[in-house]
Formats: C-alpha cells, sequence, structure tokens
C-alpha cells in the first residue's frame, strides 16, 4: 500500500488524469449514436420518410441538446471534471493500442453545447428554408450525420477518434456543399473543399502517425504526459503537422481558398458547418493540444502569425467582395484568425479563443440566417449591391442582423466586446517587438472589421432601394426562420458577458488549460487597448458609414492596385493553381502518358530513328503486349540494377 | 548402399491442400460423366463442399507449426491464417461465379472455342448455359494457392505459381459477352505472366548457385538453406542480390506491383467480372503470402539490402495506382488501379521487418479480399442489355434509381478511401504501424498523401452516383440472386466489422505471425 502512494506521489505535477465515467455520464456515447441513428433512418426509409423527417431530423438534436445540458450539470458536480468512457479495444498491433472511447471534460461540454444548441436552431430554421426542396429529407440526413460526426470529433479520447470524427465532418461538407448539385459551381466548389481538406488531413494523419512512433500511444493523457519527454524538433514537426490539419480544416493560411467557396452549399449549411461549428475544429485541435502547443516557443510563434495573416487576409479579402454569403465567409476567416491568434498566444490566451470561438458560433451562425431570410425575400439574390433599404421590409431580420454586426465588430456591451477586445490585450502581452506586431495586427484587424461589417449592414438594409426589376415588395421571413434568429441574437447580445465571466474558470478544469504562464508586462495598459480598440472600431465603422449610406454602383468600379488584389483573394487562387494544380495536372499527364506510350514511344522513337519510314512506326505501335513487356524489362532491368548496386555500396 | 529414406508426410497438415486438388480432379470426371444438365449444380456443391471442408481442416489445425513432405511445405501459423483467407474469399468468389440468375446462363460462355463476334457468339450470349468446366479449373487454382503461401522450397514455390496460373489464364478467356477484349485480356495475361515466371525461375537458379559452398551443407533451394546460405556463404553475392531481385519480380509481378503491373487493368476490364473478383482477392492474397515467406523467411538478414529497393517499388506502385486511378473511366479499370495502390500499401507492411508487419499485412489481405469482392459483385449487377455497364459515365444518377446498391457501393468505395469505421481505415493502419515503428516514415508518408490522392476517384465515383440526375442510358441494378447476395452481404459485413471490432482478426492475426523455418 504504502508503495502505491510513493508512486502517487512521484508523479509530477500537472500530470493529465481522467478518472472513469459513472452514472449518467456512463451513457455519453448517447450524444452520437442518437442523431446517427436518426441519419441512418433518414436515409434508410427514403421516400417513405419525406413528410415527417426532417422533424425526426430536428428532434433528434434537441434530444442532443436537452442530454448534453444533462451531462454539463452533471459534469459540474464532479471533483476531477473530466471523465474517460471507454467502449472498447479499437486497434491492437504489436505496441499499438487505440481505444474506442471517449472523453467528457469542460472543453469538450462547451462544444458540445454549441453543436447542439446552435444546431438545433439551425435545423429548426432548415425545416422552413428548405421546404419547398424535394431534397430536404436528404439534407437533413446528411445534417444529423455531420452533428454526430463533429460531436464524435470533440467527444473522442484520443487523436484517432478525433480523426474519424475529423474525416466525418469533412465527408458531410463535401457532401453539402455538393447538395444543389445542379450547380457546376457548387460542384466545382465541393471538389476544392475536399481537396484542401484532404492536404490539411495528410498533415493531421502523419501526426498521428508520428505520436505512434515517438510515445507509442494516440491517448489524450498520454500523449500529454509525455510530450515534455520528447525532442525539441519532433514536438516542432509534430506541432507543425497539427497546424496544418487544423489550417485545412479552419480555412486559415495558407489553406484558407476553399471556405468562402464552400458558400454554394444552402445557407444553414453555411450557418452550421462553415461559420458555427467545423470550420472551428482547427481551434478544438489546437486547443486540445495545448500541452504540445505550449512545449515549443518556435510552434506557438508560428501559430499566432498564422492567425495574425489570416485575420488581415480575411478583412481585406472581405471589404472588397459583394457577395453577401462570401462577405461573411471572409470575415468567418478573419474570426478565426483571431481564435488561431488566442490559442497561439498560450497560457490564458486559450479560455480567451475559446470564449471567442463561442460567440462567433452565436453572432456568426445569426448573420448567416439573417443573409438566408435576406436572400429568401429577395429571390435568392446575394448581391450587395441589389439590396439597399431593406430595414423597412424585413423588421425582424434588420434588428437580429444589428445584433449579430454590432457583435463582431465589438461594440459594447455586445458579446464580441468580451470576448474580441481581450485577446487583442493578451496580444500587447508577448515579449519585445512581437507584442506591438501582434497586438497592432490584431487591433488593425479590428478596425477593418468594422469597416467592411458596417458596409455589408448598410449596403443591405439602408440608404437607397437598389433592386433588381423582378421584386416588388420582399417579405420577411415565416416565424420558423425568424424564431431562431430572434434566439441567437439574444446569445449575440447577452452571451458574451456571461461567456466571458464564466467560462475561462470553468475551462481552466480541462488538461493543460488551466495552466497558467509568467504574465508579461503589456507594452500598453489595459484601458489604453480597450480605449484604442474602442476608437478603430467606432472609426472604421463611421467611415463606412459615410462612404456607402448613400448606396453604391451596381457594376463593379475600375479600383486601385489594393482593391483589385482583394477583389482576387489577394491573388492566392492564381498562386494556388501556378504551383499546385498546375503541376499536379501535368504530372498526371505525365504518368498516364508514360503508362500508355511512354515506354512504348521511347523504343518505337529509336525503331524509327534506326530504320526510318513512318510505316514501320505505325505498324509497331499496334502490338500493345510487346509494349507491356517491355516496360515489365525495363522495370526488372531496373531493379536489378538497383539491387546491384546497393550491393556494391554494401561492399565498400 | 544408401537405405532409400521416404520423406514422412503429415497428411492431416496437408489435407486442405489435397482436399481442393482432388476436388478439382473430381471435378474433371464430373465433366466427363454427368449428365450436362445436371453438371452446374453438381460441379458447384462440389467446389463448395470441398472449400469447405479443406477450411474445416485448416481450422482444425490451427495449432500446427510443421515443416513435412521432406521439407517442401511449412504449416505454420502465416500459411494457416493465410490459406484460411483464401478459402473463405474463394467460397465467396464461388458463389459470384456460380450465379446464374444475374444473367441467363451465367457470367461464362458456353463454348469458349466458339469465334468471336460470330452468329455462333451472338447465339451463346442469348443464354445457352456457361461451361462447367469453370469450377475445376478454379478449384486447381485454389488448391495451388494454398501450395503457394506454404511452400517451404523454391521450387515447390515455382510449381504452385504455375498451378495456380495457368487455371487463371484460361478462366479469363471464359467471358460471355465482350469475347475479343476477354480473349486479348487472357493472351495478354498468359504471355505476361509466363515471362515472369521465366524471371522468378531464372532468379531461383541464381540462389541455388549462391547456396553452394556453404560448410557442412548441400546446396539447395529451401528456405532453411538460403537463410544460411545469405549468412555465410563464400560465394559472389551478386548471386544473391541479382536472384534475389528476379524472385522479387516474379512476385511482385503477380501481386501488381509497379513497374510489373501493366497486365493489371487490361485483365481485370477484359476478364469475366467474378474472375476478376476472384484474381484481385485471392491471388492477391497468394502473391503477398508468397512474399512475405521469401523476404521474411530465406531473406530475412539481407532486409538491409532488399528494404530500400522494394521500398522504392512500393511508394512507385502506390503513386502509379493512385494518380493513375484519378484519370478511369471505366470502373473495372478504377478497380484495377486501387488494387495497384493497394498492393503498394501491402508491401509497407511486408517491408516492417516484425510480427506486427506480418499480422498487419495478413490483416490487410483478408480485409480488403473482403471489400473488393463485394465491389466486384455491385459491378455484375449494374448491367443493361449488351451485359454489364462498366463505364463510369453509365453510373451517374445511380443512386436515384436503386439507392440500396448505390448506398451499399458508396460504404465500399469509402472503405477503400480509408475512411474510419470501415476496414479500409484499421487495415492501412495496421501495417502503417509497423512500419513506422521500424523506422520508415517514407513510406507511411507516401502512403498516407497517396491514400489522399487516391480517395478523390473514389468520391467522384459516389458524387457520380448520388448527385447526378439519372440519365437515359442509366443501367438499372438487376436483382441479384441468393448466390451473389450472400457474398455481397459477406463483404459489406466483414468491410463494417472489421472496421468497427477489428481486435478479433487482428489478435489471430497476431498469433498467426511468426514464421517456422
Amino acid at each position: 500500500m504504502d508503495e502505491i502512494l510513493t508512486y502517487a506521489q512521484a508523479e509530477p505535477a500537472g500530470t493529465v488524469a481522467y478518472a472513469e465515467a459513472g452514472g449518467l455520464l456512463s451513457s455519453v456515447w448517447l450524444l452520437v449514436a442518437i442523431p446517427l441513428v436518426s441519419a441512418a433512418i433518414l436515409l434508410l426509409l427514403g421516400r417513405r420518410a419525406d413528410r415527417w423527417g426532417h422533424w425526426l431530423g430536428v428532434a433528434a438534436i434537441g434530444a442532443a441538446f436537452v442530454l448534453g445540458l444533462s451531462y454539463f450539470f452533471q459534469l459540474r458536480g464532479l471533483e476531477n471534471k473530466s471523465v474517460e468512457l471507454s467502449l472498447w479495444d479499437f486497434i491492437t498491433v504489436g505496441d499499438l493500442r487505440v481505444d474506442f472511447g471517449l472523453l467528457f471534460d469542460p472543453l469538450a461540454a462547451v462544444f458540445v453545447l454549441l453543436i447542439t444548441g446552435v444546431g438545433f436552431l439551425i435545423h429548426l430554421y432548415a425545416v422552413e428554408y428548405m421546404a419547398h426542396d424535394e431534397g430536404r429529407r436528404r439534407f437533413f440526413a446528411y445534417f444529423n450525420l455531420f452533428v454526430a460526426a463533429m460531436l464524435l470529433l470533440v467527444l473522442g479520447n484520443n487523436y484517432v477518434m478525433l480523426y474519424f470524427g475529423w474525416e466525418g465532418v469533412g465527408l458531410a461538407s463535401y457532401l453539402l456543399i455538393s447538395f444543389w448539385y445542379g450547380r457546376p459551381s457548387a460542384a466545382t466548389a465541393g471538389k476544392k473543399a475536399f481537396l484542401m481538406n484532404r492536404v490539411g488531413d495528410a498533415g493531421l494523419a502523419i501526426g498521428i502517425f508520428i505520436m505512434f512512433a515517438t510515445l507509442g500511444t494516440t491517448q489524450y493523457d498520454e500523449v500529454f504526459n509525455g510530450v515534455g519527454a520528447l525532442a525539441g524538433g519532433t514536438v516542432l514537426v509534430l506541432g507543425l503537422l497539427l497546424l496544418l490539419g487544423a489550417a485545412g480544416k479552419s480555412g486559415q493560411f495558407p489553406l484558407q481558398a476553399w471556405l468562402p467557396d464552400a458558400m454554394e452549399g444552402p445557407t444553414p449549411v453555411s450557418a452550421l458547418i462553415h461559420a458555427a461549428t467545423m470550420v472551428t475544429a482547427g481551434v478544438y485541435l489546437i486547443a486540445r493540444s495545448n500541452p504540445v502547443f505550449s512545449a515549443n516557443s518556435t510552434l506557438q510563434l508560428v501559430v499566432v502569425s498564422v492567425g495574425a495573416i489570416t485575420l488581415l487576409m480575411g478583412c481585406l479579402i472581405g471589404a472588397a467582395k459583394d457577395d453577401i454569403k462570401r462577405v461573411l465567409a471572409w470575415s468567418t476567416v478573419s474570426q478565426i484568425g483571431y481564435m488561431f491568434l488566442g490559442v497561439g498566444l498560450g497560457g490564458a490566451a486559450y479560455a480567451l479563443a475559446i470564449v471567442h470561438l463561442l460567440a462567433h458560433g452565436f453572432f456568426k451562425a445569426n448573420m448567416f440566417l439573417g443573409a438566408g431570410s435576406v436572400m429568401h425575400g429577395m429571390n435568392d439574390q446575394v448581391d450587395i449591391r441589389r439590396f439597399g433599404g431593406l430595414s423597412k421590409y424585413m423588421k425582424v431580420t434588420w434588428i437580429t442582423f444589428m445584433m449579430g454586426w454590432l457583435a463582431i465588430i465589438g461594440m459594447f456591451p455586445f458579446s464580441g466586446f468580451f470576448s474580441k477586445e481581450p485577446i487583442i490585450v493578451a496580444a500587447f502581452e508577448r515579449e519585445g517587438w512581437t507584442a506591438w506586431l501582434f497586438g497592432g495586427a490584431a487591433l488593425l484587424g479590428a478596425g477593418l472589421t468594422a469597416f467592411y461589417m458596417t458596409r455589408l449592414f448598410v449596403l443591405t438594409f439602408h440608404g437607397p432601394k437598389r433592386w433588381t426589376e423582378d421584386i416588388e415588395h420582399p417579405h420577411e421571413s415565416p416565424k420558423l426562420m425568424t424564431i431562431p434568429l430572434i434566439l441567437l441574437a439574444i446569445g449575440s447580445v447577452g452571451a458574451g458577458f456571461l461567456l466571458a465571466t464564466s467560462v475561462p474558470d470553468w475551462l481552466t478544469a480541462t488538461a493543460g488549460l488551466g495552466a497558467q504562464e509568467e504574465g508579461h508586462e503589456a507594452v500598453l495598459s489595459h484601458t489604453v487597448i480597450t480605449v484604442l480598440s474602442l476608437l478603430v472600431t467606432v472609426l472604421g465603422a463611421g467611415l463606412a458609414w459615410m462612404l456607402f449610406r448613400n448606396g453604391t454602383a451596381t457594376a463593379p468600379q475600375p479600383a486601385g492596385v489594393l482593391v483589385t488584389a482583394a477583389r482576387r483573394n489577394l491573388y492566392t487562387d492564381a498562386f494556388n493553381e501556378a504551383v499546385f494544380e498546375k503541376p499536379g495536372i501535368f504530372l498526371t499527364r505525365a504518368l498516364v502518358f508514360i503508362d500508355n506510350r511512354g515506354v512504348d514511344g521511347l523504343v518505337n522513337g529509336l525503331a524509327a530513328a534506326v530504320g526510318g519510314g513512318s510505316g514501320r512506326l505505325r505498324r509497331l505501335q499496334t502490338g500493345f503486349v510487346r509494349s507491356y513487356a517491355t516496360s515489365i524489362l525495363t522495370g526488372a532491368l531496373l531493379v536489378v540494377a538497383a539491387f546491384l548496386a546497393v550491393q556494391a555500396g554494401w561492399l565498400a | 548402399m544408401t537405405e532409400l529414406k521416404l520423406p514422412s508426410i503429415d497428411y492431416a497438415a496437408l489435407a486442405p491442400i489435397l482436399i481442393m486438388l482432388g476436388a478439382a480432379l473430381l471435378g474433371v470426371l464430373v465433366e466427363a460423366f454427368v449428365p450436362r444438365r445436371r453438371r452446374h449444380l453438381v460441379q458447384l456443391s462440389l467446389a463448395l463442399a470441398a472449400v469447405l471442408a479443406a477450411l474445416v481442416m485448416v481450422v482444425r489445425g490451427a495449432g500446427d507449426r510443421l515443416i513435412t513432405i521432406g521439407g517442401a511445405i511449412a504449416i505454420d501459423g502465416p500459411a494457416l491464417f493465410l490459406q484460411g483467407a483464401i478459402l473463405v474469399l474463394a467460397a465467396m468468389s464461388l458463389l459470384l461465379i456460380g450465379e446464374r440468375s444475374v444473367e441467363r446462363g451465367g457470367a461464362f460462355v458456353a463454348q469458349a472455342a466458339v469465334t468471336a463476334e460470330s452468329a455462333d457468339d451472338r447465339r451463346q450470349a442469348e443464354g445457352k448455359n456457361g461451361a462447367t468446366e469453370v469450377y475445376p479449373l478454379t478449384t486447381f487454382a485454389i488448391g495451388g494457392m494454398l501450395i503457394f503461401v506454404a511452400a517451404n522450397d523454391l521450387l515447390t514455390m515455382f510449381i504452385a505459381l504455375e498451378v495456380f496460373s495457368l487455371p487463371l489464364y484460361l478462366l479469363c478467356a471464359l467471358a460471355r459477352r465482350r469475347r475479343l477484349l476477354s480473349q486479348e485480356a487472357a493472351m495478354k495475361y498468359f504471355l505476361l505472366g509466363a515471362y515472369a515466371s521465366a524471371f522468378f525461375l531464372f532468379g531461383v537458379a541464381l540462389v541455388y548457385g549462391f547456396t553452394a559452398g556453404i560448410p557442412g551443407r548441400a546446396a539447395g533451394v529451401d528456405f532453411a538453406t538460403v537463410h544460411a546460405a545469405v549468412k555465410e556463404s563464400p560465394a559472389s553475392p551478386v548471386l544473391l542480390f541479382a536472384g534475389m531481385a528476379l524472385l522479387a519480380i516474379g512476385l511482385l509481378f503477380k501481386a501488381a506491383a509497379a513497374p510489373f503491373h501493366v497486365w493489371t487493368p487490361d485483365v481485370y476490364q477484359g476478364a469475366p467480372t467474378p474472375v476478376t473478383s476472384f484474381m484481385a482477392a485471392c491471388t492477391k492474397v497468394a502473391a503477398f503470402g508468397a512474399l512475405l515467406r521469401v523476404f521474411h523467411v530465406a531473406f530475412a538478414d539481407a532486409a538491409w539490402d532488399f528494404t530500400p529497393v522494394l521500398g522504392v517499388v512500393a511508394v512507385l506502385t502506390m503513386l502509379v495506382g493512385a494518380v493513375l486511378a484519378v484519370t478511369q473511366t471505366d470502373i473495372k479499370r478504377l478497380l484495377a488501379y486501387s488494387s495497384i495502390a493497394n498492393a503498394g500499401y501491402l508491401l509497407v507492411g511486408v517491408l516492417a521487418p516484425s510480427g506486427a508487419g506480418i499480422s498487419g499485412t495478413m490483416f490487410y489481405l483478408a480485409a480488403y479480399g473482403f471489400s473488393v469482392l463485394a465491389a466486384f459483385a455491385v459491378v455484375t449487377l449494374v448491367r443493361d442489355a449488351d451485359g454489364e455497364a462498366t463505364h463510369l459515365s453509365r453510373w451517374a444518377g445511380l443512386g436515384r434509381r436503386s439507392p440500396f446498391y448505390a448506398g451499399i457501393f458508396t460504404f465500399i468505395l469509402l472503405a477503400f478511401a480509408g475512411i474510419p469505421l470501415t476496414s479500409g481505415f484499421t487495415s492501412k493502419f495496421a501495417v502503417f504501424g509497423p512500419a513506422l515503428e521500424a523506422g520508415h516514415a517514407w513510406l507511411v508518408v507516401a502512403g498516407v498523401l497517396t491514400s489522399m490522392v487516391l480517395a478523390f476517384p473514389y468520391l467522384r465515383v459516389v458524387v457520380m452516383m448520388w448527385l447526378s440526375e439519372p440519365g437515359e442510358s442509366t443501367p438499372t441494378v438487376t436483382v441479384p440472386g441468393g448466390l451473389t447476395a450472400t457474398a455481397l452481404m459477406i463483404g459489406v459485413v466483414a468491410t463494417l466489422v472489421l472496421g468497427v471490432v477489428p481486435a478479433p482478426l487482428l489478435d489471430l492475426a497476431t498469433d498467426a505471425a511468426a514464421f517456422v523455418r
């Protein structure tokens, strides 16, 4: 007995340990199972479920929300606020063991509440939004599938489980973006999202394999406890690979291009997947892996830089776009940049990033659904140059959108103020000149955000009408659409204060997130930063109001270098095309060529050169088996030569 | 006077092989003596009964670890596991081969010698009963494969290679429709197969030369001698390495690894689909079983030398399979390239020098076999008046016409793409893990990257099936007969179960992962 006690004491402080799940919490798997079963029912029953299928989908998410809430309260009463539920041994090969298990801790709990809570409202909204679409049942099936995968992602107790969810949400997102497959742009966007996500996924997968190779496990607790013993270089590579995965999923630099294109999907999809939940999976990954990221300061610097670059890039491009959903999409890119900035700063800023994530989930979903409501009333028009003066016609949409707008630009006392301003303060708390660099970027971003969001808001709801001829009287959306809007707007207003005061404390119980770092003295005092950030916000918003209160031209205007660059996504698409797409296409063509004709052609070329005469060349090209045999012979010669070369090296 | 010593033979351990070969001989007699009408039923029952009996014998002998019949055959863990896998997959293939309700008369030509495109050919295609010779041919091939994975010397291995290859060449030529394509495939496969066999045989000769002169041992091609020779032969290592290279080429040809893969797409496309599925599942198991044995038993001590070369082959194979799959327009060719890429992943497992590498490879082989059989089973069902509709454009909108089968096919494709909770994920995991432990990170990185590329053509098919409107030329899915349905369901359920609870089979493979020498 004594020995065991000594052993327990010998464990270093800060060791991550999870308690066994008991009582009500042992049924935590229901959270994933309920939406999954509902999705399966909707897909398998086919047309028979067309009439009531959407309500099943809504009910499943509602049930998951209620369950999530009760687990949440259950967790509050526990001493060790992290419980683990191991369902079964998933894979055991040699020394590798992967557990099929779930982890419910404060970090997972807030994500569960966000996913099911906001998800429920968006499901409700979609019942009406998709009412005239004959694929509505299928839509809800994919939607439920997405929620199940997302819950698995945040509830897994090891990186392989996270990867399951990761692939699952990617798949569901792909299906939902391409949902309106009739539009070629939707199909292309789906493909783009898929490909860019694969780049990120490959990073994550290799990162997980590196954990296996170096630590022999992927369980969160074992990885976090073991990461301290790893070499600095290994941690750096591991962290960069995880960051690549996170950047792919969250639309961060340099993998940001897919997210705005993903807006081709139905609006509720944009609201749920591409604003509130899935795109924040990258932030979750980094917050969850905080012991890895905190272990290496270079890594943190990279994360902070990615966040800062993305947030400025998103603001600049967002200011030049005219499509309401794309402006919102670039603003999502930019706001997630803030979250990356937060998680990259480390220490107490982890919690701040999560707070901003939650607040963002509310106000961005609110604005996306508002945009959907505007489109609903305007014959699916998305061009903000063709709106104007809608505040008179769509009162509820207008007011709720206004709440979202004030929240995102960080106006006191809306939620964005409580969530974004602390991140700016934290950025100023870095050491030396980087404090000025990143703090300045965050501050500039706040001003730009105020500018382009105000532009969006004013051009849509105020100023002269610039509608297309076919619209006479825009109508407000039906109740089922406005009620979720109102609830989300209340969240945008009220949630900020609540979140900023309670969530950070609550999150300290999550492994690693409570580790407070030695605070540096901020280069500017807190009050000065607060005043400055409010000031740039007011300046940005005021400038936009001045410029756009009288409307804008309905056709693209000639513009300077910066605006043109921003309209073209700062030339990142052109860059991707030149660097990745062209070589990829070339490689494929070259391989196809070699496979079909290459070896044959080479031999034929020789034959033609020796014997002359094109007739002979043509005659030779008919024999395929011979060319296959030639290819095999070439390969055989190469393999033998390689073996002999190895052997020669061995002798030397 | 030296006394003639007969080798001792453990008949019980050899029973699976003997049963299959005996059943094949019996099948030949059935062809001669049983009336034509009843042959199909008798032959199918005979073949299935033989496979089941052999399987029972494999299970009964599960604990055997021995070398018998004068050192020619080794019955050990890997041999038994792979024999079991071959028999289960072969039973499923036989179900597909025996199906006669999807197409009248079955997937095989009535009389193989009929001139293609002639009036006779058209008549036979209209529903004459297919040739029943396919059953003895298949049974011979299965018997050969069972020997192949258990062969304990290179000559036995070569004979086994021929025993299972020759029937396969014939089987490829027996498609009921598209006779020219089928005959061309068989011809190509035969010529190139013979070519590859020559490499193998030449390799055997060189290795034999290398084993000469070890102190206290006669020259020989059994694996124990080769193993000893690698350690202490005074002969020039050039013999060893050239021999090893040529042996590898012969085996890599069967395994469809680049650059010896060129036959695969044409043969997979031309052969009757049930035969394609048999090749994709069982030949793969046999070929990799032999690769495992040769490189883990005979040449284990030269691992330092062959790993770089075979590693490059593996990467090339993955790359060729994945990239070329992207541009395919025929579903059978797409699956062929996917099988090439999978050969690359399997090689990664073969190169991991540990028990975990062996068990991972064996698990992968079994899991992949189930999935690929199910995939080809669906291919046999999607058809129009001219037989199977294999062009991808014809599959557009299939999800609307037949959601159930399109759903099954989607699931199988997701498994191929390695999406979690399918066997495709767990099996990749099982081979990549040991490779990393062995320090072959570059192989794993290549594997992960190419599997990301490979996911794209799969998902393209998924999207085409679900997110396109069915056109006028979209074929319907024929309701499968009981045999195909059984094979299909076994494949799908295995793919799911091995994805969700892979532990039992993995444990079995781990227990079986030790060769005897």
